[in-house]
């Protein structure tokens, strides 16, 4: 087990396109990162060069402290979980499990011992002897995770692991591979574009965009303290809204007439950004009929569009202003109909402004 | 009374519009669809090997049915048994080398670029796509022993003339060669597509498992091809064994016999030497060996396909 390192990290293609722009990151040992983005920002690319399947064009990878830029990928002492698998088709999940230690020239019985136990952890134990067509997604997808466990290792790579499985299932193998980290503890790096995942299987989040890291932190850090304007819109479903607007007189005014008052202990915070543009921020389950226990509130009337009952909530969308399609989260209890005005409540405690030039969050 | 007739009617005559099913179920479609394919077949195939296997009993004249006989000659001739070793020979030597040749100019194409590869690859496949009968002939103007181009390379780096065509195991080297060289970009093609259809992650995955690249080679790619290896061993097998054209024109089966093979030897006893049976008997040699390895050939690929993704 170890820690990762990547210091200055760049990959440039032939003709000059860079998929990754000189990235820095500290992963601990036992960490469990997760890399999300969207589809070609570079995390797919940066997860590569770790498991040493992509060349860095320039910056250092470190893995437990050693300097792995020339090492190749069968001595950087990584497993790695494929998208697809990529479990052997013309062998048993015995020996698919078995390979790396059989190329190492473990002793037989070494080997029995560490598949047993990982197939054990796996609950895979029936299914030793099974060709991998015989498997379903999910059980593919633990005897992938198999394969990784047994070599005992200092870093877990996966890539996508759930991306093939049914929506169900991506559940349900999201927990298991949570509760393998519990139990196993090795340094893992996952790589995934559903924001989901990310939220819930990370120790941190890092966020890419178009190269670079936007911001890295806990789950809870980026939901409630988003870095910039990419971060707080790709975190969190339904999107946060942004509404375009201008601070004055310790109140929000958004473009489209309503006043929100700024609550006191953020009016110092936000006082330099008096008079520019301005971008509102709120995610929709602050912008809800809940008045009760809210310190800092303000009401705003709007027109429901469309009223999406999700069983648990329901989900209005209208448009206020210039921003279209702004989301809203109310009780299920709430009758709500669309054309009819319906007054919501903005929890300003939970508001965020962004320079909407830099789409820095201030 | 009318029930009665209703009855009676019901249980004897065939129920109404069960010829019209008959007709539209999709067996019997499918059936007559490919019912030229089975006539075609049928005639060109089964109605001349039954013939063959009838002619194989009879005597020279073809008057009258001796039995097994023909067979039996056959085994006792001496130039009948170097004729089994020769096909043998020349089928297993020249379809190792080709599948060697190929497999090996497969992987190298593999690792070109694609724009490059095409190009390669058409010219690779010339020598298969020239009826073979023409460029044996042109072998064989290379093979001649006195200025020929060939022996002019084999002089210039030292060596005395080869008799290519003229001594036994020169003609037969030279038999192979041509086969080879004509034979070896089919198998190049088929493997080429059988490389490009392992997945690349399972390379990944196996280097990151900390397989070097004969592990790879070994381990991933020849297990994962084997279903075309042996297709396509099998198939080559089958071609090389019968095959006359190279023989007939390189050597037409000599020095001495020597370079016959089952095709060449049945046309010179059964069409040259006028003794049809006892040619249809040479002919019908080839086909237990063949089956006999179709069987467990085809059997493997069956398993196989089972179990394989």
């Amino acid at each position: 087990m170890a820690q990762v390192t990547l210091r200055k990290i760049v990959k440039e293609y032939e003709g000059g396109v860079q998929a990754v722009k000189g990235i820095d990151l500290d992963i601990a040992d036992h960490e469990f990162v997760v890399l999300v983005g969207p589809s070609g920002c570079g995390k797919s690319t940066t997860l590569r060069m770790i498991a040493g399947l992509e060349e860095i064009s320039s910056g250092d990878i470190s893995i437990g402290g050693n300097l792995v830029n020339d090492v190749p990928p069968r001595d950087r002492d990584i497993a790695m979980v494929f998208q697809n698998y990529a479990l052997y088709p013309h062998m048993s999940v015995f020996d698919n499990m078995a390979f790396g230690l059989t190329l190492r020239k473990f002793p037989k019985d070494e080997i029995r011992r560490r598949v047993d136990n990982a197939a054990r952890i796996l609950d895979i134990t029936p299914l030793l002897d099974r060709k991998p067509k015989a498997l379903s997604g999910g059980q593919r997808q633990r005897v992938a995770m198999g394969r990784a466990i047994v070599r005992d290792l200092k870093v877990f790579l996966f890539h996508e692991p759930l991306s093939n499985l049914d929506a169900k299932l991506r559940v349900q193998v999201r927990t298991e591979i949570k509760k393998v980290h519990q139990t196993v503890k090795t340094t893992t790096i996952y790589v995934t574009h559903d924001q989901v995942e990310a939220m819930t299987l990370a120790d941190r989040v890092v966020v890419m965009n178009h190269g670079i890291i936007e911001q890295v932190g806990p789950p809870q850090e980026l939901y409630h303290h988003p870095a910039t304007r990419f971060v707080a819109g790709f975190i969190g479903s339904p999107a946060m809204n942004f509404l375009p607007a201008r601070v004055e007189d310790g109140a929000v005014h958004l473009h489209g007439g309503a006043v929100l008052p700024i609550p006191p202990n953020r009016r110092e915070r936000y006082a330099p950004a008096v008079g520019r543009d301005l971008l509102f921020g709120i995610r929709p389950e602050h912008l809800t009929d809940q008045r009760l226990g809210l310190t800092n509130r303000a009401d705003i009337l709007i027109t429901p569009e469309v009223i999406e009952p999700m069983g648990m909530e329901t989900l209005v969308h209208f448009h206020l202003g210039e921003a279209r399609d702004c989301c809203a989260r109310i009780e299920p209890t709430v009758q709500a109909a669309p054309g009819v005005p319906l007054m919501l409540t903005v929890d300003m405690n939970n508001m965020h402004l962004l320079d909407a030039a830099t789409g820095r969050v201030l | 009374m009318a029930s009665n007739i209703a009855m009676a009617g019901g249980a004897a005559a065939p129920r109404p519009g069960s010829l019209r099913r008959f007709a539209r179920a999709r067996s019997t479609i499918a059936f007559l669809m490919t019912l030229p394919l089975i006539l075609i077949i049928g005639g060109l195939v089964v109605w001349p090997a039954g013939y063959a296997m009838h002619l194989a009993t009879m005597n020279r004249r073809m008057t009258a049915y001796i039995g097994l006989e023909n067979f039996v000659i056959l085994l006792e001739n001496d130039t009948f048994r170097m004729v089994i070793f020769q096909s043998c020979f020349f089928a297993i030597v020249a379809v190792l080398l080709k599948a060697l040749i190929g497999f090996w100019l497969a992987h190298m194409l593999h690792h070109i670029p694609t724009k490059g590869q095409r190009k390669w690859r058409g010219m690779l496949l010339v020598p298969w796509v020239i009826p073979p009968a023409l460029s044996t002939l042109g072998w064989w103007w290379m093979f001649e022993p006195s200025y020929s181009s060939i022996n002019f390379l084999v002089n210039a780096v030292g060596f005395p003339s080869i008799p290519w065509l003229g001594s036994p195991w020169w003609a037969r080297i030279s038999i192979i060669i041509v086969n080879v060289w004509y034979g070896a970009p089919f198998f190049m093609i088929m493997y080429l597509a059988a490389l490009k259809s392992v997945p690349e992650q399972l390379y990944e995955a196996a280097a990151i498992d900390g397989a070097s690249s004969w592990q790879r080679l070994f381990r991933i790619t020849l297990p994962m091809m084997r279903n075309i290896i042996s297709i396509t061993v099998l198939f080559s097998l089958i071609v090389t064994f019968a095959n006359y054209d190279i023989v007939r024109v390189l050597t037409n089966g000599g020095p001495r016999d020597l370079t016959h093979v089952f095709a060449s030897y049945a046309f010179q006893v059964g069409v040259l030497s006028g003794n049809i049976p006892r040619g249809a008997a040479v002919s019908l040699f080839m086909f237990p060996l063949l089956a006999v390895v179709a069987f467990f050939m085809l059997r493997g690929i069956n398993a196989r396909n089972k179990e394989m993704a």
